[in-house]
């Protein structure tokens, strides 16, 4: 256990200020030993920032860093128990492969047959035994990555922080790495900070997500609380692709309805003035005559294993996204259901998570018949009244 | 047919663009060297009679001149004098402007101006350090209670001062080449190096220095080449005196040549430096080369 205790990273109200200007704004959160974090956010958020205070490239401007028992805050970095592998990977380009990842240690001064020992086990685990005598420039993106990850490996700290270390590399490499790397996590039982901007990245490999948003996180969880259950309509938005809806609501007669869409209530009254947001994945398309949220297709694009379509409502644009292809060639008119639990509500001033529960219209048989009818007609016009299409 | 024919065409056109810089070349770096190495075998003529062929003879007077032999070594000295301490200094200068420092541009600036000065400009103001009663340096010595020498007159001194003078002028030169080849060093690689505790003169050694080298190979061909083509501050300092122990190559073959009137002497030891100065570049580009990590 004693052994654990330095896995573990506090921060405590931890900021970064720049002439003034916050890039991380009171930072506070925990990393469990062995557990794999993700920083994820939009770019300059903040999140290299963090990162670096946590290694020590950076100073804080206020707040406290514990790794384990010990408050490194003002410690230099090479007595930190960390090791980093940079977005650039900040290879020492003179140096082969093999002198590349043994550089810590003969910092450290561990004795040269102990150092070989070492150099093979690390090369044999991210296969590069047959590159030790390359320059970095001799080397593939995906081998030049994984000599920095052997590099911080064969330290044997036992944290290890990766800066968007994938964000060079191909879509195909890219997920073969992002596998190597969880995999290596997990056998040698590292605490990992990760930091990235790639929503698939932080919710394929993160044990936890931490989702920053101008240096401030904005919600710490699994990745499933953040997909099911997004703390604003920043973090709704900023997971799944497509993102998720998030359309207006105003009053209407039975309850909160789409703007531009009245004939349909889909919340209680309380829930007007606010946001909905409907994953494009949890709404289902139903015919015209069926009970739902009338719509308009405007277009569909096919990507393979599914399809995403474009559909009006009243005056808003949503997106679903059906699997397979879905052909709704001349179906022009439809509707739209999704179950109570699939709808989210937040606050339009300042985002918040609203605990607000929709109706369930879909059960409930229609809206409204009349509307219904209305609906109908217009059909068989061919042509929508103005009002519904702007 | 028409493939050969275009790429004639394609020849001619490569050879055309080549032309002004070859004939620049030629008239005024390769007809000089050759001219220069067939006068060196010739005798001058005096009161208007025709110089005379007498092959290698310039070659044996010039290895029976006590005075070049000299002068070659005066050479030598300067050169070792001033090259390592000029690169250090120049690293040294461009390690400490490129730290992070109150008021690094107007650091920067003053290690710059030297060599912003003339060399003749430069020399004026070091006569000014160096006279012997109202200079500089003598008169803070004099305050220290010490007699100082007679910096450019006593011929044991003589060249040590001028050598001083010549590492003013040529660091801040430098320096700005390594301040330029540090920047290009991605800091992550000291942060990197950080993280495993490395400290600054380890860092330093395996890493800073070997990525500057190509800088330091650069500057160090330029220093050799300087040390035998700048001899402007003697005519300021000291003109060679005293008794020619301050002299250098270039100074001896301007003596030769427009003080002495041997115009032919003046070419054998002009082709003689040619020689020095290409074995340096041969050496250059065959051994340290290939020692060397360019980016
Ligand atoms: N050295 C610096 N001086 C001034 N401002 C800085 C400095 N470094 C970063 N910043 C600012 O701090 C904010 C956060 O930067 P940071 O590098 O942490 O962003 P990031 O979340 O890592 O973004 P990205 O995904 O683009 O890497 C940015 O607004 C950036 O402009
Ligand atoms: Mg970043």
């Amino acid at each position: 256990m004693t052994d654990n205790n330095n896995k573990r990273i506090r921060l405590e109200g931890v900021s970064k200020v720049w002439r003034d200007v916050p890039a991380v704004d009171q930072a506070s959160f925990e990393v469990m030993p062995g557990e794999f974090v993700i920083l994820l956010g939009p770019s300059g958020c903040g999140k290299s920032t963090t990162l670096r205070m946590i290694a020590g490239l950076e100073r804080v401007s206020a707040g406290r860093i514990h790794i384990g028992e010990r408050e490194v805050t003002s410690m230099p970095p090479g007595d930190r128990g960390i090791s980093m592998v940079f977005q650039s990977y900040a290879l020492f380009p003179h140096l082969n492969v093999a002198d590349n990842i043994v550089f810590g240690l003969r910092s450290r001064k561990v004795p040269k047959p102990e150092r070989q020992v070492r150099l093979d086990k690390v090369a044999r685990l991210v296969g590069l035994e047959n590159y030790l005598d390359r320059k970095p420039a001799q080397l593939s993106g995906g081998q030049r990555q994984r000599v920095a990850l052997a590099r911080a490996i064969i330290s044997e700290h036992p944290i290890c922080l990766m800066d968007e270390p994938l964000s060079n590399l191909d879509a195909r490499l890219r997920g073969e790495m992002r596998r190597e790397i969880k995999s290596l996590q997990q056998r040698l039982g590292m605490t990992v900070i990760y930091v990235t901007h790639d929503q698939v990245e932080a919710m394929s490999m993160g044990d936890r997500v931490i989702l920053m948003q101008d240096g401030r996180i904005v919600q710490d969880g699994t990745p499933g609380d953040l997909y099911n259950h997004p703390a604003t309509a920043f973090a709704a938005s900023f997971i799944g692709s497509p993102a998720m809806n998030l359309v207006p609501l105003v009053a209407s007669r039975d309850g909160a309805a789409i703007e531009g869409e009245p004939r349909c209530a889909i919340a209680p009254h309380r829930a007007a003035g606010c946001q909905l947001g409907i994953r494009p994945e949890d709404i289902h398309i139903e015919p015209a005559e069926a009970a739902g949220v009338p719509a308009e297709v405007l277009d569909e694009e096919y990507l393979g294993a599914d399809t995403i379509i474009r559909l009006r409502v009243g005056k808003q644009e949503l997106r679903a996204r059906l699997p397979g292809v879905m052909s709704l060639s001349g179906e022009r008119s439809c509707r739209l259901q999704w179950t109570p639990k699939a709808a989210h509500f937040f606050a339009s001033e300042d985002g918040r998570r609203l605990d607000l529960q929709g109706y369930d219209f879909a059960a409930a048989r229609g809206c409204d018949s009349r509307e219904d009818e209305a609906q109908t007609s217009t059909a068989h016009d061919g042509n929508y009244p103005p009002g519904v299409n702007r | 047919m028409a493939k050969r024919t275009s790429d004639r065409r394609m020849q001619v056109y490569g050879a055309l663009l080549l032309l002004p810089a070859a004939v620049l070349l030629g008239t005024f770096a390769y007809l000089p060297t050759v001219a220069t190495l067939i006068n060196s075998l010739f005798l001058p003529g005096f009161r208007g009679s025709p110089p005379e062929f007498v092959g290698l003879e310039n070659y044996a007077l010039l290895i029976e001149d006590r005075t070049f032999w000299k002068v070659a070594r005066n050479n030598l000295i300067y050169a070792l004098g001033t090259i390592p301490t000029a690169i250090a200094l120049a690293l040294g200068m461009a390690l400490f402007v490129n730290g992070r420092l109150p008021g690094r541009g107007l650091v920067r600036m003053a290690y710059f101006t030297p060599t912003i000065l003339p060399m003749i400009a430069a020399a004026n103001i070091w006569m000014f350090f160096y006279a012997p009663q109202i200079g500089l340096f003598n008169n803070l010595l004099g305050a220290l209670g010490v007699t100082g020498p007679n910096w450019l007159g006593d011929p044991s001194v003589a060249l040590t001062s001028v050598i001083a003078m010549a590492v003013w002028k040529e660091a801040g030169f430098f320096m700005i080449f390594y301040l330029a080849a540090l920047q290009s060093i991605p800091p992550e690689l000291e942060e990197a190096a950080n993280l495993e505790g490395t400290s600054r003169w380890s860092f330093f050694w395996r890493v800073t220095f070997p990525l500057l080298m190509p800088t330091t190979l650069f500057v160090l061909i330029n220093a050799l080449i300087n040390a035998v083509r700048v001899v402007d501050h003697l005519f300021i300092l000291t003109k060679g005196g005293p008794n020619n122990a301050t002299n250098l190559l270039l100074y001896y073959v301007y003596e030769n040549a427009f003080s002495f009137f041997d115009r032919t002497y003046a070419a054998t030891i002009t082709v003689i430096i040619l020689l020095v100065l290409a074995v340096v570049a041969t050496v250059k580009f065959t051994v340290l080369d290939r020692r060397t990590h360019y980016q």
